[in-house]
């Protein structure tokens, strides 16, 4: 009845765009595209920071301080090759397994494996251990993750040690317990945007799979993963940067010694560790070279994740191209 | 100019009857202490709160230089350049004293092992590597020593503890010396079997979670968590066991000269444990208010009565009555 | 008479219908169920340490949970009993302070990213700096907003400590809102634009409501983050052990406390009342977050 009223008046429900209406309009794109721009500056000017901090000790060290393996501040001479490659070596190992667990997770509870309402009870408690202080995850490591793969890291090492990722005993800390426990700090992040992105998917595409016939496994693996593959990507690039910078919790478990080893048990260090542990008691000299490493630990994310998006773009190239 | 803005905006203006809040930054090692003389001071004191948190010596020098903070502690006291950079002048008084112990993990928890004078030195430098060599076996006739690897846990981040341990290995060992040498982060020898931990509590977590290993932390730190520490070979030859008495043994031979910076890296004496320092609270000379000033050395006068009874009870070393009267007579001059 | 039997088409008799029961033994059914499977086993894995964490948190900082740890002051040394009221509200303060700066203007950008210009110059640039955002250590967040605010101010402050965390939450907010409003079905829009609205009205009135639950999602995740972080805050909050307001008064330009300074401290310190209120203030910060989750949750179900 309200819609025939509204009719017979002869006002319009749709017409142009109002002056005001064009005003509002463009300020607010206004001020989106400063906000945008604001985040340029942000890198850029947090890049300047660190580069001016920095170049006393390019101009020291230049390429060498990223071939070096000794830190040692008495005799200045500084390296970051063993962190360079810890840093790298635990972020993989860390996205590896929080990726695989964090997207099968993410799958779990969007697929229809539980009754709705313990999906989300489950993705709520899943969601809680993002807040879980760095701290708390060091000393669980500490205490529960060491004990718990001592043993079985004992064995490997008795049994397989030719093979050079058993090759040394678990003395303690090491790059396995921090990579494993670099995992569950990312697992949460990945689950929960790979959940959004999953959800996304409009429900109809599945029905269509259905209806050709596809178990429900071909479904999830040839129509709902790649059509949510950009936001199941965006996951892991916030997993992944989470991982190369995290600070407090690796501080504690990977060992901080200058050691370069394919070993999984043996123990390593970070960047983002070593900056952490000795910033603090820095002194006048090593502020430079410290953050001189801080600006190697961002051009490592620049780096990758440009290689990322390449990786995105050749695939997606190839599924519109391909498929 | 963002500075200015949050100054107008934020800031209340402090009147004559609210209470004054001071902070404070540094040293994470006299911490616990220094919060329980700070509380309870405050508590005492209505018109003023006093905040302190740790953070590391070389942070807290670092703020005392750039005055965002009214006063600092720090392990290592100051280097002169770094005395040189404060304006307004500096006052460092020592207020507390600590010993380093070296912990360890044994199967069996057996107490009281003896480390003789070269032998620790060359477990740090990763000499003996295992638990049932002759030169440990021979010092402690009394225990059998099982066949493990020793695990080395030593400090991840730079800290005053690992200063003072350095510098006493440099004066007791050449080898040391030429070697790491002393500083709050050295260069440990490459071994996977060297581990590093965070902090005291790190340090001590991970000896307590690893059998076979051995490490130095804070005293305080080793009665609260209940390792075991080893009776260390002091320079008289004697083996002493870590205690407040045997800490203020070796503190009794320091020489205080007029800027109450000492070091005692080598204590003479039969009853001294060999490994103890002084730790020190920075103060400007100038301050920015009289009353802040006042506040500061009642704070002192404070530390150094009530708070000298509360330091044996929680782990640290009292200070020695010279020291203390010559404390005394220099926080006059924080003004 | 027998009925009469349907005819199929090439003269086929029923006995050569498609048997369209599924067959446990066909090569794709099969397949679908061992990864179901593997999908059980998966999950039951990942969910192992999750739970252990919790039980872990739960377990140790449980009993201490009273309301004496909501209204006190923390203990010092020796001192038994204490709370950790202050660090509460600090958290509250430093995070609310970081979440007014970073979720305004990672909305923002990301309708930029993902609305306005998505294939541009700009945008791909203000991309690129976000995700390399993602991999920013926290010290650093902190050792910037020490130079920014903390050496000009002469202070240890909360919006200070807002700045760190600011940096902190931006690209979480960014690069997820901007997922989410990507996905906005084209033909919502397309009708809005067909009734007249400009690009701001479309945004503001159909891609905003639609794309909430992945916003929040992001808001969510980079709030909790931020509640957690202890690197920053040492360098730009430090920590009081006082109330943030005395007599009606706060003072925004001092230290304040936070609960992720105050675990950090606590758990370091050789005493066991302190230990145990590490635990508990971890607890807390747990609850805190899973409060807001719920809250954000409810206000935020899809109005579209």
């Amino acid at each position: 009845m309200n819609v025939f009223e509204e009719a017979a008046t002869g006002e319009e429900i749709s017409g142009p765009p109002s002056q005001a209406d064009y005003l509002l309009d463009r300020s607010f794109r206004g001020l989106a595209t400063v906000c945008a721009w604001f985040i340029i500056i942000v890198v850029g000017l947090l890049l300047w920071e660190i580069g001016a901090k920095a170049v006393p000790a390019i101009g020291e060290y230049h390429l060498g301080f990223l071939t070096g393996t000794t830190w040692d501040v008495n005799k200045h001479t500084f390296g970051i090759l063993p962190e360079i490659w810890g840093t790298l070596y635990s972020s993989i190992l860390a996205l590896a397994i929080g990726g695989f667990f964090g997207v099968s997770m993410a799958i779990f509870l969007t697929q229809d494996f539980l009754p709705a309402r313990i999906a989300l009870v489950f993705r709520t408690i899943v969601d809680l251990l993002a807040a879980i202080p760095s701290v708390v995850y060091g000393f669980w490591g500490i205490f529960v993750v060491v004990p718990f793969i001592r043993p079985i890291a004992d064995w490997l090492n008795a049994e397989l040690g030719w093979l050079p990722f058993f090759g040394t005993t678990l003395s303690g800390p090491g790059m396995l317990p921090a990579a494993l426990v670099l995992a569950i700090m990312i697992l949460p992040t990945i689950a929960a945007v790979s959940q959004d992105a999953l959800r996304q998917v409009p429900y109809r595409i599945k029905e269509a799979a259905f209806g050709l016939g596809a178990t429900r496994w071909e479904a999830i693996l040839k129509v709902m993963l790649p059509t949510a593959s950009t936001g199941i990507f965006g996951a892991l690039v916030l997993g992944f940067g989470r991982a190369l910078g995290e600070t407090m919790a690796l501080a504690m478990l990977v060992g901080n010694s200058n050691q370069l080893s394919l070993s999984l048990f043996s123990p390593g260090n970070t960047l983002a560790a070593l900056l952490a542990l000795n910033f603090p008691e820095a002194g006048e000299r090593e502020v430079p070279v410290l953050m001189y490493a801080a600006l190697v630990l961002l051009l490592i994310t620049l780096a990758v994740n440009m290689i990322g998006t390449a990786i995105m773009t050749l695939t997606s190239t190839q599924m519109r191209a391909g498929k | 100019m963002l500075g200015v803005v949050l100054n107008v905006v934020g800031l209340v203006p402090a009147s004559a009857e609210e209470k004054l809040r001071l902070t404070g930054s540094g040293a994470s090692f006299p911490f616990p202490l220094y919060s329980a003389w700070f509380k309870n001071f405050s508590r005492e004191h209505k018109n003023a709160n006093i905040d302190y948190q740790a953070k590391g010596s070389g942070a807290g020098v670092l703020d005392f230089i750039n005055h965002t903070v009214d006063f600092a502690a720090s392990d290592a006291a100051m280097k002169p350049e770094e005395i040189a950079k404060v304006q307004g002048g500096a006052v460092l008084l020592p207020m507390t004293a600590g010993e380093i112990v070296i912990a360890y993990n044994l199967p069996g928890n057996p107490k009281e092992l003896k480390l003789p004078r070269d032998v620790y030195p060359d477990i740090f430098l990763g000499k003996i590597t295992k638990w049932n060599d002759a030169r440990i076996q021979n010092a402690n006739p009394g225990l059998k020593l099982p066949d493990m690897p020793v695990t080395v846990v030593r400090r991840a981040d730079s800290s005053g503890t690992t200063f003072v341990l350095t510098s006493h290995l440099s004066a007791i060992s050449p080898n040391w010396k030429n070697g790491p040498g002393a500083g709050t982060t050295v260069n440990w020898p490459s071994s996977d079997k060297f581990v590093a931990a965070p902090k005291n509590d790190g340090v001590t977590a991970t000896i307590k979670q690893t059998p076979g290993a051995i490490g130095y932390i804070e005293y305080a730190y080793a009665m609260g968590a209940k390792v075991a520490m080893a009776d260390l070979q002091n320079k008289a030859g004697q083996f002493v066991r870590p205690s407040a008495e045997s800490g203020a043994a070796a503190l009794a031979s320091a020489q205080l000269p007029e800027n109450l910076i000492a070091w005692v890296l080598d204590p003479e004496g039969e009853q001294s444990y060999p490994i103890a320092t002084f730790t020190w609270m920075l103060f400007y000379q100038q301050n920015a208010a009289p009353e802040k000033a006042k506040i500061l050395r009642e704070m002192v006068e404070y530390g150094l009565t009530e708070g000298q009874k509360l330091s044996v009870k929680m782990g640290y070393i009292p200070l020695p009555e010279n020291v203390v009267s010559a404390v005394r007579a220099a926080a006059k001059k924080i003004q | 008479m027998s009925a009469q039997e349907p005819l199929f088409a090439n003269n086929k008799t029923p006995a050569d219908a498609p048997n369209l029961q599924r067959s446990w033994v066909e090569p794709r059914s099969l397949l679908n169920l061992v990864l179901s499977g593997l999908t059980w086993i998966a999950a039951i894995i990942a969910s192992v340490p999750l739970f252990s964490v919790l039980y872990g948190l739960i377990v140790r900082g449980g009993h201490r949970l009273s309301l004496e740890v909501f209204t006190e002051l923390p203990p010092a040394g020796f001192e038994e009993g204490g709370g950790f009221g202050n660090a509460i509200v600090g958290t509250l303060v430093t995070v609310g302070i970081g979440a007014l700066i970073s979720i305004p203007f990672g909305i923002l950008a990301a309708i930029f990213l993902g609305e306005l210009e998505p294939n541009g110059k700009v945008a791909f640039a203000s991309r690129f700096c976000a995700k390399t955002l993602t991999g920013l250590p926290s010290i650093l967040a902190g050792v910037f907003a020490y130079a920014l605010v903390v050496m000009t101010t002469h202070t240890y402050s909360a919006p200070a400590a807002g700045v760190a965390l600011a940096l902190l939450m931006l690209p979480t907010v960014v690069l997820t809102a901007e997922e989410a409003m990507r996905m906005v079905p084209a033909n919502m829009k397309n009708a809005a634009y067909g009734m007249g609205c400009t690009r701001s009205q479309v945004i503001w009135k159909i891609v905003l409501p639609t794309a909430l639950p992945g916003v929040l999602t992001g808001v969510m995740l980079a709030v909790a983050r931020a509640a957690g972080e202890t690197a920053p805050l040492l360098f730009t909050a430090l920590f009081s052990s006082y109330w943030f307001v005395e007599n009606g008064k706060a003072d925004l330009m001092t230290p304040i406390a936070s609960l992720s300074v105050l675990i950090y401290n606590f758990s370091g310190m050789p005493y066991d009342n302190q230990i145990e209120l590490a635990w508990t203030a971890s607890l807390v910060l747990v609850l805190l977050v899973l409060l807001f989750n719920i809250l954000a949750r409810v206000l935020g179900r899809k109005k579209v």
